[in-house]
């Protein structure tokens, strides 16, 4: 391999990408059994959540507590059609009404209602979970942005919406499945999903699509976009005025955002069985925030490692002290955004790196003086602590 | 007035902030290619003034026409697209990017969502960025991140990104507050420059500056206009040594 493509390898941060690609695609399933490797395809899902928090949040400066509303969204619009399917009246024929979902006979529906029809077809429902979550976004970050809400206020906003949303999925329960959710979902055109190789089917489409969507954003931040995100976040008002509808930027981000969260949600449904609200709502919202911050909010990546990291403590802890969880997972939010605002992504950067960089300089030097036993001088650019706050592709161009 | 040859027609431009009137019944006519400094003492007004023209704050009346077209209402990226680009009175620039990228990211193109998204740094746009810092003297620095620049520099390469939009009106908050006297005289240059194919609006207090660049000058008092003209008439004018010169 020549320098050159080194440099454009690094400038893209795809050595982390790789990283990243060997462990989902190569080590996990090697290391892990059936039941460990469907854990971490679970935890996959929220990683679309968490690069997609890193765009909105740690690029476009814009901070949503209501992520889960688009998770919730897409992961319904999926199991909607899983359901739709899992009831044919052949497997119905016992309800009072066969063919219709059996939440809806409980609840003496008699027939099925008109916008659940759609969704007995898989392009419609694929689709729907796609567009349902961008437009709702689109909607809500236009009426929002347009009129300079922001900051703690938009937060809460989207915090409020989490919580309505919940509140209407549990009271329709003949529509939604109430607090239950949509379970009981079997096969996908007639393939069982819950089977062991379906799930590594599923486990590996979750995973090709993340690393697929992590290049995607990562491509984002390298154009003007993504560093007029980064000047909105530093002086919005300079953007303004330098001719930019800034409204409609941070609209794109929260579209994007909430779109690959309904993305996640939709894996989440196929790999899990079942979606619900208490995936919805306020708590697993602000947990979604906490994938983004321990993993690094500025970094794609390590958002994703955030998100693989957080699960595994909370499936540990929640199995061996459930009560402590909550107050560990408090407590690890703030001691992450206190003392690492950058996250695990961050700690790399100003620790690992430096010594990557000063270990292939010495070893590069090598060979040069091989009777010198002194360690070369370390490079200014080594030794500079790295600014955080500064992407990799950025970061690259100073030098 | 209907129609006119000035670049920028204020008429009758008044705002009022809960009663307070920080512009009252200004009425200020800008040729093409002329540059006008605006004085007046603290509080008259002159940060207000540009606000207004820029679309920042919203007028209570009057009329701001841009080469004979209203700009009152409009929204801000409307305004500058029009070709008005202003300087804040604090340096504003993107501290955490390499000074090119600060250049860059205000060229003209791609200022769409989808524009921004499919935007190239062609050799144009590297051309560009290259002429424009020469012309604010940060050629060298291209590279350095925005934040270490001094004061001064920054100063500049605000200057420079709106350079990099071609406006036809240029709009300065106080050019060289805190520069060093060896940064003035190269400020004092390169508004000269630039203004030769443009107009250019400029707030200042320093006099000597203000006598080496303006062509004309307005004398702003409680929102008001007090005086125009030459400096060394405005300067000899009673009332301006009264309220601005004379203490
Ligand atoms: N948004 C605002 N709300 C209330 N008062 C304001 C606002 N902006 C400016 N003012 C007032 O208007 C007056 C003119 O201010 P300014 O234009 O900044 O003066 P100058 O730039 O000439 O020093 C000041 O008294 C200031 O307090
Ligand atoms: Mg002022």
């Amino acid at each position: 391999m020549n320098n050159a493509f080194l440099t454009w390898f690094r400038t893209r941060g795809l050595f982390s990408w790789l990283a990243l690609a060997v462990v989902l695609l190569v080590l996990f399933p090697l290391l892990l059994d059936s039941f460990r490797l469907g854990l971490v395809g679970k935890y996959m899902t929220y990683g679309f959540v968490a690069i997609g928090l890193v765009m909105l949040w740690g690029y476009g400066g814009v901070l949503s507590l209501g992520q889960g509303v688009f998770f919730g969204l897409g992961g319904y619009a999926m199991a909607m059609f899983l359901k739709l399917e899992a009831s044919d009246p052949e497997s119905t024929k016992i309800q009072s009404t066969p063919g219709i979902p059996d939440f809806m006979d409980w609840n003496q529906l008699t027939a099925l209602p008109a916008w659940w029809e759609p969704f007995q077809y898989l392009p419609v429902a694929l689709l729907g979970v796609i567009v349902v979550p961008t437009l709702l976004a689109f909607v809500i970050g236009y009426a929002l942005f347009k009129r300079r809400v922001g900051g703690v206020y938009f937060a809460i906003i989207t915090q409020a919406i989490a919580l309505i949303l919940t509140v209407l999925i549990i009271g329709q329960q003949g529509y939604t499945g109430g607090v239950n959710g949509i379970t009981d979902l079997k096969t996908l055109l007639g393939w069982d999903i819950r089977t062991d190789s379906a799930k590594l089917v599923l486990y590996y489409v979750c995973a090709i699509l993340l690393l697929l969507a992590i290049l995607g954003c990562g491509w984002i931040q390298r154009s003007k976009l993504g560093t007029l995100l980064l000047a909105m976040r530093d002086k919005e008002d300079r953007v303004r005025f330098s001719g930019y509808d800034v409204a409609m930027f941070k609209t794109f981000v929260f579209c994007l955002s909430a779109m690959l969260a309904g993305i996640g949600g939709a894996l989440f449904t196929l790999q899990v069985g079942f979606m619900s609200p208490s995936f919805v709502g306020i708590v697993p919202s602000i947990e979604m925030v906490i994938f983004a911050a321990v993993g690094g909010r500025m970094s794609l990546v390590g958002a994703v490692f955030g998100a693989l990291l957080v699960n595994f403590g909370k499936t540990y802890f929640s199995e061996s002290f459930p009560d402590l969880w909550l107050f560990l997972m408090a407590a690890l939010f703030i001691g992450v955004v206190l003392a690492f605002p950058n996250g695990l992504a961050g700690l790399i950067d100003s620790h690992i790196k430096p010594w990557l960089a000063r270990w292939r300089t010495a070893k590069a030097a090598a060979p040069m003086a091989p009777a010198d036993p002194a360690p070369p001088p370390v490079p200014a650019a080594a030794a500079q602590p790295p600014e955080p706050s500064l992407p990799a592709h950025l970061a690259q161009e100073k030098t | 007035m209907s129609n006119t040859d000035f670049v920028l027609a204020v008429e009758d431009l008044t705002v009022s902030f809960d009663g307070f009137k920080a512009i009252d019944n200004l009425t200020l006519y800008l040729d093409r290619g002329e540059l006008r400094v605006i004085i007046g003492p603290n509080g008259a007004g002159k940060t207000t003034l540009l606000d207004l023209i820029c679309g920042k704050t919203r007028a209570t009346g009057g009329s701001i026409k841009f080469k004979n077209e209203e700009m009152l209402g409009k929204p801000e990226y409307r305004i500058v697209r029009a070709g008005i680009g202003r300087k804040f009175q604090t340096p504003s620039i993107y501290e955490n990017l390499p000074v090119f990228k600060n250049l860059e990211v205000s060229f003209p193109h791609g200022r769409g969502v989808f524009g921004a998204l499919a935007f190239k740094c062609t050799q144009e746009v590297n051309d560009r960025v290259q002429a424009v810092a020469g012309e604010i003297g940060l050629a060298g620095k291209l590279d350095w991140e925005a934040g270490l620049l001094s004061h001064g520099e920054k100063q500049w390469l605000e200057i420079g990104m709106l350079l990099m939009q071609d406006p036809e009106l240029l709009m300065l908050d106080e050019p060289i507050a805190g520069m060093s006297a060896r940064e003035r005289e190269l400020t004092a240059e390169l508004l000269q420059r630039i203004c030769q194919n443009r107009s250019v609006i400029v707030i200042e207090h320093d006099m000597e500056f203000v006598k080496r660049i303006a062509h004309k000058v307005t004398v702003m008092h409680q929102g008001k206009v007090l005086a125009e003209g030459p400096m060394d008439k405005v300067q000899s004018d009673p009332r301006v040594i009264d309220v601005y010169l004379g203490h």
